[in-house]
């Protein structure tokens, strides 16, 4: 491997840490399920960096129940921004406020 | 792979094919008769039931030792299909009542127990990921059921984005694990964790991150902003299903992995345990002496309830106590399950379309009108407190007393400080009920007032005869962990 694994590692972590920002920082919830994208992209990200240099299929593997799993979880989300888009005509998480806490 | 890993797992396939094909049946049920797809997935629990109990002693294992099915696994299975009886029983009469009878509602907590049970087999961090998502998935749904009610929504979206937040820790963390040892599967990484052949900093990292994931998904302060929200949003059925279901689900992990993969760590995650412990005590049983609203109340009281089961973990890394905690552990979520249906179910008679009769005063004058739901609940109440010769008396007890044997006497002593805070506003409730005159409407179903009347004799039963649950709690763990 060309590239030390730290690089990768190093990759990883700072879009990790993108991805919690974003999270917290972000009022869209449509911005706010990107953001929970890039924290499980950073992750498959290391699963396929220590497959290739471990040399195991595990984490490849592991990748791709990530994927499928994050499609279902996008399937229920958008599912649920739209039914409240329908009562609520808006998605900004700040006026998510009638429940109070 | 073979046909006895499949073996290993029947009462997971047979559920899930259970809920697919109620999915398809249901839809030629028509509206109004929902109540045969509700009797359809009691049946398809029961069958379950039998399936996991049928293993008896013996500890299978399965798809390469990624499937354990052990004593802690079938104690658990056990518990999460009795907790979605309960989410059913609950349900039916309900969602007839608030006008949102459809037939989905039973599939869902049908896939959602799978996942709890799957999380109970898992011996590999890919299958707790997934066994995670699969009780996840449906619970956003179920908790958004309400469709077209606007607080229902909201908590819908807030318990799908947290959801999804603490799954974005757990596999952060699992990918750290993997990279740190360059194994997924518990005995791999102990293995590893054994012979010094890792990369420490990463390895801790993974495990923190892990337990901050799971800490979410368990309403550990300070992760549980989300919980008072999508508990008070979410139908009470399903909210009763979540606080017991998810919650346990969530420690049966943190315990697997935990005491199979990361007991060298004790050293450095005890005092962060310890902390958590004791903060979420606090937290949950101050924060809820100024609620009003029964929901919320409860909400924080499972907070605090959360607390005490994580005193369970703190002297994990003592192998001459840890087996005893967790035997206490056990206990106490079978005690908290109990009671807290119970407790869900007089809730759910007193709750009113848009949520009105959630009020603290709504209960005023339920002992004079209605003695028996004021009894039970008061039962209920009791055993939350921890008043001796209750149920919960007795798992707080085995919990205080594991954490002094473990040398944790401070935690026990803010266990014990926090239980009589916790008096006040449980009792509070019981005075309401008995000393305020009023005229609260009640809905007298047949299934949550049976499922209240069972919850109160089993308690009671029980806080008699303790050692019967927990004789059944340590069998479960010999046949190892």
């Amino acid at each position: 491997m060309g590239i030390p694994v730290s690089y990768y590692l190093v990759l990883s972590a700072i879009m990790f840490v993108i991805g919690i920002l974003g999270v917290l920082l972000r009022r869209n919830a449509l911005v706010t399920f990107m953001s929970l994208e890039m924290m499980f992209n950073a992750a498959n990200l290391i699963f396929v960096t220590f497959a290739a240099y471990y040399r195991v299929l595990t984490g490849q593997i592991f990748v791709f129940f990530v994927m499928t799993v994050a499609a279902a979880e996008v399937a229920v989300g958008l599912a649920l921004m739209v039914a409240i888009f329908r009562t609520k005509h808006s998605i900004d998480l700040d006026q998510m406020s009638s429940l109070k806490g | 792979m073979n046909l006895s890993d499949y073996y290993a797992i029947t009462p997971l396939v047979f559920l899930v094919c259970w809920a697919i094909f109620l999915l398809l049946v249901d839809l030629w049920i028509p509206a109004g008769r929902k109540g045969i797809t509700a009797l359809l997935s009691a049946a398809g629990l029961l069958i379950a039931l039998v399936l996991v109990l049928r293993s008896g002693e013996q500890v299978l294992t399965a798809f390469e030792g990624s499937v354990v099915v052990d004593g802690f696994s079938v104690f658990l299975s056990v518990l999460f299909l009795v907790s979605a009886l309960a989410g059913i029983a609950l349900a039916h009469d309900y969602l007839q009542r608030l006008g949102l009878e459809r037939g989905e509602y039973y599939p869902l907590l049908l896939i959602s127990t799978s996942g709890m049970m799957l999380m109970t087999y898992a011996y590999d961090l890919i299958e707790v990921f997934l066994a995670l998502e699969l009780l996840s998935i449906p619970l956003y749904i179920l908790a958004g059921f309400s469709r077209l009610n606007l607080e229902s929504e909201e908590a819908s979206l807030k318990y799908f984005l947290l959801g999804a937040f603490s799954s974005g820790f757990v596999l952060y963390g699992v990918g750290l694990v993997f990279a740190a040892t360059g194994y997924t599967d518990f005995p791999g990484i102990a293995k590893a964790a054994q012979n010094g052949s890792l990369n420490p900093t990463l390895f801790l990292i993974g495990a923190g991150l892990v337990l901050t994931g799971f800490g979410f998904k368990s309403a550990l302060v300070p992760f549980h902003m989300w919980s008072p929200d999508v508990y008070q949003g979410a139908p009470s059925p399903v909210t009763a299903f979540m606080s017991v279901g998810a919650k346990a689900a969530g420690f049966a992990a943190l315990l697997r992995v935990f005491v199979v993969v990361f007991p060298g760590m004790s050293v450095n995650l005890t005092p962060l345990l310890w902390a958590l412990a004791a903060l979420t005590m606090f937290v949950g049983n101050i924060v809820a002496l100024v609620q009003s609203n029964i929901k919320r109340l409860l909400a924080y009281s499972s907070i605090a309830h959360s607390g005490y089961l994580l005193m369970a973990f703190v002297p994990y890394g003592n192998a001459s106590v840890r087996s005893d905690a967790i035997a206490g552990m056990l206990f106490y979520l079978a005690a908290y399950c109990l009671t807290t249906f119970g407790a869900w179910a007089v809730v759910i008679a007193l709750e009113k379309a848009e949520g009105k009769g959630l009020e603290l005063e709504d209960y005023a004058g339920l002992g004079h009108r209605y003695p028996f739901l004021a009894a039970t609940m008061t039962i209920f109440l009791l055993s939350f407190t921890g008043v001796p010769l209750t149920l919960g008396f007795w798992g707080k007890f085995y919990l205080f007393s594991t954490a002094v044997e473990g040398g944790f006497w401070q935690l026990a002593l803010i266990g014990l400080l926090t239980s009589l805070i916790s008096a006040y506003y449980y009792l509070r409730v019981v005075v309401i009920m008995y000393m305020r005159p009023g005229t609260p409407q009640v809905q007298r179903n047949f299934w949550p007032l049976l499922t209240s009347g069972v919850g109160a004799l089993a308690v009671v039963i029980l806080g008699i005869a303790p050692g019967v649950l927990l004789n059944l709690a340590v069998s479960a763990l010999l046949k190892g962990l």
